[in-house]
């Protein structure tokens, strides 16, 4: 094949990336859009198998046999509810395959005895520092999100100062890397090595309730990482979708932090929740009214309009099924059925609507904060499954609150709440949320699974 | 700077306006696909990996070479797969849309990669 038909070719796989994710923004065409993107990847990488540079197949087939088998038994295998572990490995495993790239693509240099070039060694170093970042970060994000590490802000002291020192090391042997006429290998591994480290210093201290910022960042990261292998290989097709994947995820970071009332560099190093209670009110002398799921059940049977507001609970419950079986007997008792959603609800974007597209929840039922807020004040009942933060009015009205600022989903606003709940624990910010004590307000505690299913019973023989 | 990297700074801006045009017009209700869709995408290291793997520069070049084309091939099939999973489950109303009324969920397999 010519070098002018492969990037003829490239450029066609490019178009289908572009077209495909424009088709991602619509739900009537997005399955569609993900085949089309998918066909461009398939053309992208059968037009490489054709690159005369490529001498032996044995590595490849294998490889390619390897991860497809084991990339489509993950997708086949991963539960809804973990979706957001899903999405930080594969981010994770991308970022390795640029940081792997660009590394092998330094040693064949450096042991052919070819002398790189200043701006490719620059892109090398940057493809070795984005994607070593993207991989141990991602793993660090999994680690947190399946709770093999403690979701609540790794910190101590120095740490910021220590991540200043280990970036400017890195610049430093970079630089001297660069500089040096020798092939010099050790600069390259400590690059490398100090990247890895900087990825695991970086996220530790983000807590999990940001994380569905950090697995946006970080997916941008991953887009940048491949668009810098781009530039070392000198493909522009990498280049193309590295940028869009890139700019993509800091688009999506920026609505997250923006729905937190947040600025990214906050979310990044604030720590935020690190002082686990920090109340800002002190929910001393204040009582709250439980109800039993009969009182719940009745109060649900009779309403005309209820609003059901999904929190990260409803993952952790596993309870969407539950959840949608609930609004359909309360639809076939003549209400109403709502769902809002909040931007940061869950630990991904758009987390809430997959688990309840799973549930087979129709996806024109599930409404944005900004469509739905002004629809509170005439719901009969506010339906809270394991949300806490995004419906703390305390974030409209206490300046002293962590998450003052923040936009809320108005619960309060309701005729009545009824709010599903473990226990009295604080949320994630570790503030109380006085939605909980107001007089219209009732808490059904225990597992929300358990309650919702209860629930269903109730409300089937009332 | 030589004309290579030029052309490639070029190309890197003007995708990124356009990756912002195109993102910015997707439902929220959509971001985890657009998510995970976006992940296969930034797979296509596996193109480097596979010039990287196969052009026989040695060991050690065929080592990073297979692992790179596992890492990326696992983003590339497990990020298209998921998403069509995921995208499958994505319904209407059964008003606005009479034909898949009582329709049960695929079993969510994959299909793309």
């Amino acid at each position: 094949m010519s070098d002018a038909l492969e990037q003829l070719l490239y450029l066609v796989a490019a178009v289908l990336f572009i077209v495909g994710l424009r088709r991602l923004g619509n739900p009537a065409t997005a399955r569609a859009g993900n085949m089309v993107s998918g066909l461009g990847m398939l053309l992208a990488i059968v037009v490489t198998l054709f690159d005369r540079a490529i001498l032996s197949y044995t590595t490849i087939a294998a490889g390619i046999l390897v991860g497809s088998v084991l990339g489509v038994w993950m997708a086949r295998a991963v539960k809804m509810t973990s979706m957001p572990q899903m999405v930080a490995l594969l981010n994770g495993l991308g970022g390795g395959a640029s940081l792997l790239v660009s590394g092998a693509e330094f040693l064949r240099a450096e042991l052919v005895g070819e002398q790189v070039p200043v701006d490719t060694g620059v892109t090398i170093q940057l493809g070795i520092l984005i994607g070593a970042v993207t991989l141990t970060g991602s793993l660090i994000a999994y680690g947190k999100l399946e709770e093999l590490i403690t979701g609540r802000p790794i910190t101590f002291r120095g740490q910021q100062a220590l991540n200043a020192l280990l970036f400017l090391a890195i610049v430093a042997l970079s630089v001297y890397q660069l500089a040096t006429p020798d092939p010099l290998l050790w600069p390259f591994y400590a690059v490398a090595a100090l990247s890895l480290l900087i990825g695991v210093l970086l996220v530790l201290p983000i807590g999990g309730a940001d994380m569905p910022v950090v697995i946006s960042l970080l997916n941008s990261y991953s887009g940048i990482a491949a668009a810098m292998t781009g530039f070392v290989i000198g493909n522009s097709v990498l280049i193309i979708s590295g940028a869009l994947v890139g700019s993509s995820g800091i688009i999506l970071s920026q609505i997250m932090s923006k729905a937190m009332n947040r600025s990214l560099t906050n979310v990044l190093f604030g720590a935020f929740g690190a002082q686990a209670g920090s109340t800002a009110k002190s929910s001393a002398g204040l009582a709250v009214q439980s109800v039993t799921p009969e009182d719940a059940a009745l109060r649900l049977a009779y309403a005309r309009r209820v609003i059901i507001v999904p929190g990260y609970g409803m993952a952790v419950a596993q309870s969407q099924h539950q959840v949608r079986e609930l609004a359909e007997l309360i639809e076939r008792k003549g209400g109403e059925v709502k769902y809002a959603i909040h931007p940061v609800a869950g630990r991904m974007p758009g987390h809430m609507n997959v688990l309840l597209a799973e549930a087979n929840v129709p996806y024109d039922r599930l409404y944005d904060m900004d469509e739905i807020n002004d629809q509170f004040e005439e719901a009969d009942v506010a339906l809270v499954i394991g949300a806490n933060d995004v419906v703390n009015p305390a974030a409209r009205s206490d300046p002293s609150s962590p998450i003052y600022g923040m936009p809320i989903l108005n619960v309060d606003k309701a005729k009545s709440v009824i709010v599903m709940k473990r226990s009295m624990a604080s949320g994630f910010a570790g503030i109380e949320n006085e939605l909980f004590y107001d007089p219209k307000t009732s808490m059904l505690f225990g597992d929300a699974k358990k309650s919702l299913t209860q629930l269903v019973s109730e409300v089937k023989s009332v | 700077m030589t004309d290579a990297l030029v052309t490639g700074i070029v190309i890197f801006t003007l995708a990124t306006f356009l990756g912002v045009a195109l993102i910015q017009r997707v439902p929220p209700t959509l971001h985890t696909p657009l998510m995970s869709g976006a992940n296969a995408v930034s797979g296509i290291t596996v193109v480097g990996a596979l010039v990287v793997a196969g052009s026989g520069h040695g060991w050690i070049s065929t080592v990073l070479g297979f692992l790179a084309i596992v890492f990326a091939m696992i983003n590339v099939a497990g990020g298209y797969a998921v998403t069509d999973r995921m995208l499958g489950m994505f319904k209407k109303s059964p008003a606005a849309a009479p034909a898949e009324s009582g329709t049960v969920r695929s079993d969510g397999a994959g299909r793309a990669a």
